[in-house]
């Protein structure tokens, strides 16, 4: 077979940005938690928040190493092998990711290094105030990011002068009209990811008899905060389908399995979409709750598949299966976390230990929910890059299908190192805990040999 | 309007410089202690020379995403030109980058620190490379047709480009070696101390090197440097570089700390402007302006108004950073 230089592509630049977005799904939600403990502990001055604030960020400093590193490749994968694509809509794009550079990375890059090696030369309250700089960072950071990429779902805002897009009217390129509803959808992913990833650590310590406080406090505030970020998703999720029904219908209509216009849309549970038959095989579905979901009303009609040639299409088999896998585990979420909750309440949260197992054992929803929905979106937007403007086969480089082979196996040999090292190394930290017992010897060394800071902290111990 | 199409270009291209000399100068210390760690005698005193990075190593590269994003903004055909021309050489930089970046970490957390040590050393030099690879690419030119880059993925490989991702590695190490002479103490400053002199007569021969090769190769070159009003204002270039070479050395037998570091960054700065010079004011050489790939006003006026409140922002806090962790990094001081 030769080598197509357009899927290769395709499937470079779907490795790395899947590869890169497991990162930020963490590093925006886990940034916030740590400075939300510091919060906690500038304001309570209880010890146990500044423990698990230092605990988290060894763990943080090593995902957002490998979010950084991916990034960065990223923003040149633009140019590499999308160079038609830069050329036609860089007088847009560029200029929102000139603003995250500027306005997110340095803030985030610089007040890292404050967080990760200030703690012994600033006080607590610039120490904390560095974990809130840096979750703000990942928060504008995203900001921009979204609006970049919603504009390429729903461009609005723009002019096509000489072959080229050319700005007109940047508050409505900026907040275009998904941009609202992915910026919400994406960011309290991103929360609700993190908050399953420190839900389940503390079950973990729970599980195994160790760090019983720290592991008391995660749960806690972790389940606080999923019992009320998972519902928040679901609502969240629905107003950004009524917003892509209204300006990417085919989409829709391929998340749904929806192929005929002219009936009700049912709710198809679980199908095989056959591309070839224009039907769905297997098919088990709710009758006319497609309709009601997506129109609020019993016999509201949308479009289909059908109503567009077959090449104007998404790839079926992907969105439809990413879109029930984001929902199903959605859904797995809010019941764990409202479980939770009312074990919490009736004050048997810690006791009940097949619960503690269960979750324990899928602080990786939220990833794959995140990947899921990104498939979702992007599968979903093809054959367009640019919605209705600029088709991806019209947006790849002119660079030969072997060199980008080759590439793509090196990202692949690369990310499979990096990665594997990484989880083993976040694992490890975890396993290892919070440093709570340690005699006052080995504090100093811990401290970094500043005798103040560690007779301060071993002060609050007692 | 017809003014301002000429002027935001130049004013970009300005920024886009700065912000790439920042780059090369800040990661270049950063990639050069990297470059210095097969040198080293044990992980203890790698320990040493990370340290006196790793606070500012996240922040180093963000100048890359600025350089990189920032052709993106206010060149995008040019953008558009260079990377796909430029595919392999770039990709193996970032590739190389993601190595060394994450050993940052890496070496702190797993259990024996040689593997992330080689790594981040191995990660250092090819990124090096890649990065004179992509500088000489530039120099000799790209070819380009209706705004697109034609020809092979391997058309970047000549004597001319390895010559110059040599002169980078050299560049590179030279800058690390004068920081760590500045930045550490004991057995490392003076192991640097010594091998700053090595890197700095390699630095000399690669300037000349390439000095001699490009006029020679590209007459567009020979004639800007030659042609008879230039020839005036431009021969004390090299005169200066002579200068600051000279007392760079002079610095560095003498023991002493800062002066030599900044005399390495003048010198690199010096071939710089000598490579602006040389083909100012096309961005892809030898065909495409800087105006004739450059966004359109609305794009550059936009990015300007924010990057004139947000640079001197950036540059507040990176120095306040640089504050923060100034002094010393002892032997045998933990990491984190
Ligand atoms: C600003 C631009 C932008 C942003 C923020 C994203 N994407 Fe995207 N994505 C593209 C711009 C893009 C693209 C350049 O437009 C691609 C390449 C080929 C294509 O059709 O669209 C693409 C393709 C693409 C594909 C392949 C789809 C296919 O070819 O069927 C996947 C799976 C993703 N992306 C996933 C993601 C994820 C996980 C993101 C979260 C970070 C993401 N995208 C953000
Ligand atoms: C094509 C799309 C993308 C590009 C080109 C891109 C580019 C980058 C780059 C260059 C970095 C490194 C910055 C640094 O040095 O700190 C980075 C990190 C980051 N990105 Fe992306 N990114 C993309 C998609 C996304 C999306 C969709 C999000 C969020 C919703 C996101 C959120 C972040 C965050 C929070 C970081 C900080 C580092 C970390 O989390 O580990 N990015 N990105
Ligand atoms: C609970 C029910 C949920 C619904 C109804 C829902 C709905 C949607 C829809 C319709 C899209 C596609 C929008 C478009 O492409 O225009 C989407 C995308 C996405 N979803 Fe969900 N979602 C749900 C849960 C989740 C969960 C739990 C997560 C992750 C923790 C998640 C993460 C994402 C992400 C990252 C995207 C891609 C970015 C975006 O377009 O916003 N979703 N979701």
């Amino acid at each position: 077979m030769d080598a197509d230089p357009i899927f290769l592509a395709r499937l470079q630049f779907a490795f790395t940005i899947i590869f890169h977005i497991i990162f930020p799904s963490f590093t925006i939600g886990l940034s916030a938690w740590l400075a939300t403990l510091g919060g906690m502990w500038v304001y309570t001055g209880e010890d146990r928040y500044q423990q698990l604030m230092r605990f988290w960020t060894r763990i943080f400093a090593v995902s957002f190493a490998m979010g950084v590193v991916s990034g960065i490749v990223l923003s040149y994968q633009f140019g590499t092998n999308w160079s038609r694509f830069s050329a036609f809509s860089g007088d847009v794009i560029g200029p929102l990711l000139g603003y995250e550079v500027l306005a997110a990375f340095f803030l985030e890059a610089t007040f890292l290094g404050i967080l990760l090696f200030g703690f012994n030369r600033v006080p607590p309250w610039l120490y904390t105030l560095s974990a809130c700089v840096v979750a703000f960072g990942t928060m504008s950071s995203a900001f921009w990011i979204l609006s970049a990429n919603s504009w390429m779902q729903t461009p609005v805002g723009y002019a096509v002068k000489n072959g080229v897009a050319v700005p007109v009217d940047w508050l409505k390129i900026v907040f275009n009209p998904s941009f609202p509803y992915r910026f919400a959808h994406m960011l309290n992913a991103a929360y609700l990811t993190t908050a399953f990833v420190v839900v389940g650590v503390g079950a973990r310590f729970l599980l195994a008899g160790r760090h019983l406080r720290e592991g008391r406090t995660m749960l806690r505030m972790g389940i606080g905060l999923a019992a009320v970020l998972a519902p928040l998703q679901l609502i969240i999720g629905d107003q950004h389908g009524l917003n892509t029904l209204e300006h990417q219908p085919i989409k829709v209509a391929a998340m749904e399995g929806h192929w005929d216009g002219s009936k009700p849309g049912e709710l198809v549970l679980f199908a095989w979409p056959d591309e070839k038959a224009e039907t769905n095989r297997y098919s088990i579905a709710i009758p006319y709750a497609g309709s009601l979901i997506l129109t609020h009303s019993w016999n509201g009609l949308y479009p289909g598949l059908k109503s567009v040639p077959p090449d104007q299409r998404p790839p079926l088999v992907s969105v439809f299966f990413a879109f029930r896998i984001m929902v199903g585990l959605g859904i797995y979420m809010i019941a764990a976390a409202l479980f939770g909750a009312l074990l919490w309440w009736r004050g048997t949260l810690f006791e009940t230990r097949w619960f503690l197992r269960i979750i324990a054992n899928t602080w990786w929803a939220g990833f794959v929910a995140v990947i899921a929905g990104w498939v979702v979106t992007e599968s979903g937007r093809q054959p367009w890059l640019i919605y209705n403007v600029m088709r991806t086969a019209d947006g790849v480089s002119p660079v030969p299908g072997a060199t980008v082979l080759g590439t793509l196996g090196l990202f692949i040999v690369a990310y499979g190192i990096v990665f594997s090292f990484g989880i083993y190394y976040m694992n490890r930290l975890i396993k290892q805990g919070p440093d709570t017992t340690e005699p006052p010897q080995d504090d100093l060394s811990n401290f970094g040999g500043n005798p103040i800071a560690a007779a301060r902290s071993a002060g609050r111990d007692i | 309007m017809e003014s301002m199409e000429m002027y935001l270009p130049l004013i970009w291209a300005a920024l886009i410089g700065v912000a790439v000399a920042l780059y090369i100068i800040l990661d270049g210390f950063d990639l050069g202690i990297g470059i210095l760690f097969p040198f080293a005698r044990n992980e203890t005193e790698r320990d040493q020379m990370m340290r006196t990075v790793a606070p500012f190593w996240d922040g180093n590269e963000t100048w890359l995403i600025l350089g990189g994003v920032g052709l993106f903004v206010a060149f995008p055909r040019a953008y558009a030109a260079i990377m796909p021309a430029l595919y392999l050489p770039v990709i193996v930089m970032l590739v190389a980058l993601v190595f060394r970046g994450v050993a940052f970490e890496f070496r702190t957390v797993s259990h024996s620190k040689k593997g992330w040590s080689f790594a981040f050393a191995l990660g250092s030099i090819l990124a090096s490379f890649s990065q004179g690879l992509v500088l000489g690419g530039l120099v000799q030119g790209i070819n380009v047709v209706n705004g697109q880059y034609v020809g092979g993925s391997f058309d970047w490989l000549t004597p001319f480009t390895v010559l110059c991702g040599l002169a980078l590695i050299a560049g590179y190490g030279l800058l690390g070696a004068t920081w760590l002479h500045m930045k550490t103490d004991a057995e490392v400053a003076a192991r640097s101390q010594r091998q700053a002199r090595y890197w700095l007569v390699a630095v000399l021969v690669f300037m000349a090197a390439v000095s001699l090769y490009t006029p020679l190769a590209e007459p567009r070159i020979a004639a800007r440097w030659f042609s008879l009003p230039n020839f005036y204002f431009l021969w004390p270039v090299p005169v200066v570089t002579a200068l600051v070479a000279f007392a760079c050395w002079y610095w560095i037998e003498r023991g002493r700390e800062v002066p030599p570091f900044l005399a390495a960054v003048a010198l690199f700065l010096l071939g710089y402007a000598g490579l602006v010079i040389s083909n100012f004011p096309y961005i892809v050489p030898p065909s495409l302006t800087i105006w004739e790939t450059s966004a359109s006003p609305g794009s550059q006026i936009f990015m300007l108004i924010g990057t004139l409140f947000l640079l001197p922002m950036v540059l507040g806090y990176v120095i306040f950073v640089y504050w923060l962790f100034r002094g010393k990094v002892h032997a045998g001081e933990s990491y984190h």
